[in-house]
Order: structure tokens, then sequence, then C-alpha cells
């Protein structure tokens, strides 16, 4: 299935979790947050939480700032 | 010593130093860190952004001990409040941490606040429980509305972000002093030591920056800098200065002058 991942469409299997996709990335849950069609997937369902084709996914994470 | 004794609350979390430091705009994430250790600051500024999908990239959190900042992620780069509210929100789930730095940008080539929108964020984030951190026009009215907003400090311009043009009004930080009861920070535009100096000797609870230090030549040196003027500039607004006065007024004793 393609979701689109920050901002990019990007191929992925079917039946993927957010913790499996941050995996997959090589992304540490502990400092990104994740937004799943503009709400916030709280980390304690980042297991349970199924990803659909056509989701659209935001991880964010700190960089430098003023 | 003066300044252990002399804590900063926020959002009732006590800090020792007055100094705090944005991490953007360095030439390496070893320079911010060496920048940040000299700086004495507590609070630093973080920005939310995407993550780089290349994992060869290293991360700014690889380089800082959490242990010993508390991070203030910023809504820079937000036009709406809603973008600033989301924001927050990412930043809150991200840091797990209620602190945030409220920016709502007018226009770029300014980068002045946009306080109806700001306004309309912090009403928001407030109730979501968020500790907001308010960067705001100098302005007495829009700081006293952030107050009774909730917001746990104001934290107006002394000049445009990144300008270093210094305090352009203390009058209008002095009025803001006398009619807010939040702590004060002045945010953006101190671009040297003096002029941080300046803004502490006003009676501003601290003071924020991070081109002044980043954009220094020698960075490190101007981190240390900014320490001292911010220490030397509390002391000086707590010892009280004397009366400026028109003319003379010698020093030494009149008495016994030889003749």
């Amino acid at each position: 299935m393609h979701i689109i991942l920050n901002g990019d469409s990007v191929e992925t299997k079917d039946e993927i979790t957010v913790a499996e996709l941050l995996q997959q990335l090589g992304i540490s849950r502990e400092r990104v947050a994740v937004e799943l069609n503009a709400d916030i997937i709280p980390k304690a369902d980042y297991d349970k939480h199924l990803l659909s084709d056509g989701d659209k996914i935001e991880i964010v994470h700190f960089v430098g700032g003023g | 010593m003066a300044q252990t004794s002399d804590k900063l609350i926020i959002g009732g979390r006590e800090f020792t130093s007055r100094l705090m430091v944005g991490t953007g705009k360095y030439a390496s994430f070893e320079q911010t860190a060496l920048a940040l250790e000299m700086s004495g600051a507590e609070i630093i500024t973080v920005a939310v952004r995407r993550v780089n999908l290349d994992r060869s990239k290293e991360s700014l959190l690889d380089y800082i001990d959490l242990k010993k900042y508390t991070l203030l992620p910023n809504t820079a780069g937000c036009y709406t409040a809603d973008d600033a509210v989301r924001t927050c929100r990412l930043a809150r789930e991200a840091g797990m941490s209620d602190f945030v730095k409220l920016e709502v940008l007018g226009d770029e080539k300014t980068l002045f606040p946009d306080n109806e929108e700001l306004l309309k964020a912090a009403k928001i984030l407030v109730a979501e429980g968020f500790t907001v951190l308010p960067y705001c026009s100098d302005d007495v009215i829009v700081c006293k509305k952030l107050e009774d907003l909730g917001c746990a400090a104001v934290m107006p311009l002394g000049a445009p972000i990144g300008s270093g043009l210094g305090i352009r009004n203390p009058y209008n930080i002095r009025i803001i002093l006398e009619n807010v009861s939040v702590p004060v920070i002045v945010d953006a535009g101190v671009g040297s030591a003096s002029d941080a100096a300046i803004a502490m000797e006003l009676g501003c609870a601290g003071v924020l920056m991070n081109t002044a230090i980043a954009g220094a030549q020698d960075p490190i040196a101007m981190a240390e800098a900014m320490k001292l003027a911010v220490i030397a500039g509390r002391l000086s607004f707590k010892a009280g200065r004397i009366p400026r006065k028109l003319y003379a007024n010698a020093s030494s004793p009149l008495d016994g002058l030889i003749g």
C-alpha cells in the first residue's frame, strides 16, 4: 500500500503498525512525535495502531532553532 | 551570593540562569554543545521539524545532555494560530514537557508577531495545560492580555529577530515591567553583551537569544560574554543604580585639601 510520509509517497507492506514503520526507518520512538491524518498518535498506541492505504503521516523531532 | 538565592521561577519550575539560548544557526552540533555549556543556560529553545528520513544524519539531541537542559520547543515558522497549536501539541508529544515558546509570525520580512493570532493560540494552549512563553511585541496591552490568558511569562522583542539592533525601546520594556507580574523576558534583538546587560538592568527576568551567540565570530566566547552580562545586569538592577545628575558630584572629600 501507499502512505504519504513527511510529504512523500512511500510504498509499505500492508498491516503495518506505527511502531513497525518507525523501526523500519531506524527512528527511535523516544524523541519523535507522530501525526496520522492530522491527529497525534500517543506513543503508547504505536504498537497497536495499524496504518491504512493513503494515510498521511508526519514524523517530527527537535532540531536547532531560536 | 546574590545569584544563588535569586531564582527565576517559570511555570512552577526554578532556574538559576536567566539567560536562555537558542540552538539554531551554529556551524556544527559540537559548537552548539560547547556554546550552550559556556552560556550557563538551563533553558534552550529548539524547533519542531520533519525527521530526515536519511538515517545517516545525526540529530541535535545526540549532542545535548537532556538532564542538564529544559527544552523549550518553539513554533518558529508558524503564521497562524492553528499551525502554532498543532506544532505545540507535536512538541509536547516528542518532548513530554508542557513548556512552549509560542511565536506566531505576521510577516516574513520583519518576523514581527501577529498578536491577534498569538492571543488566539495562547488561549487554546493554556486551556490544554501548556506552560506558554509567548514571543510578542513590546506592547504592554498585548503583554497584559497574554498574562490575563494565563501565560507563564511574556517575551517582548527588543528588536527584530536576528537583527542585533539591541533594545530599541527601553521605555516600552519598562512600561511592560511595571504592569505585568509574570516574568518579562526580552526575546530577540540582542546583538552584544551590553544589550543583554541593558535588558537585565531594566529589570527583566531574563533574556533569550540565538543569533547574537551563534552568529558571532567566536560563538563560544560570546556565549560566555552573554552569561556574564546577564549576571552583571541582574546584579546591577538588584543593587540599585545612582540617580542620573546633570552636574558633577566629587568622589573625594572636600575637607582637608592642602592650602
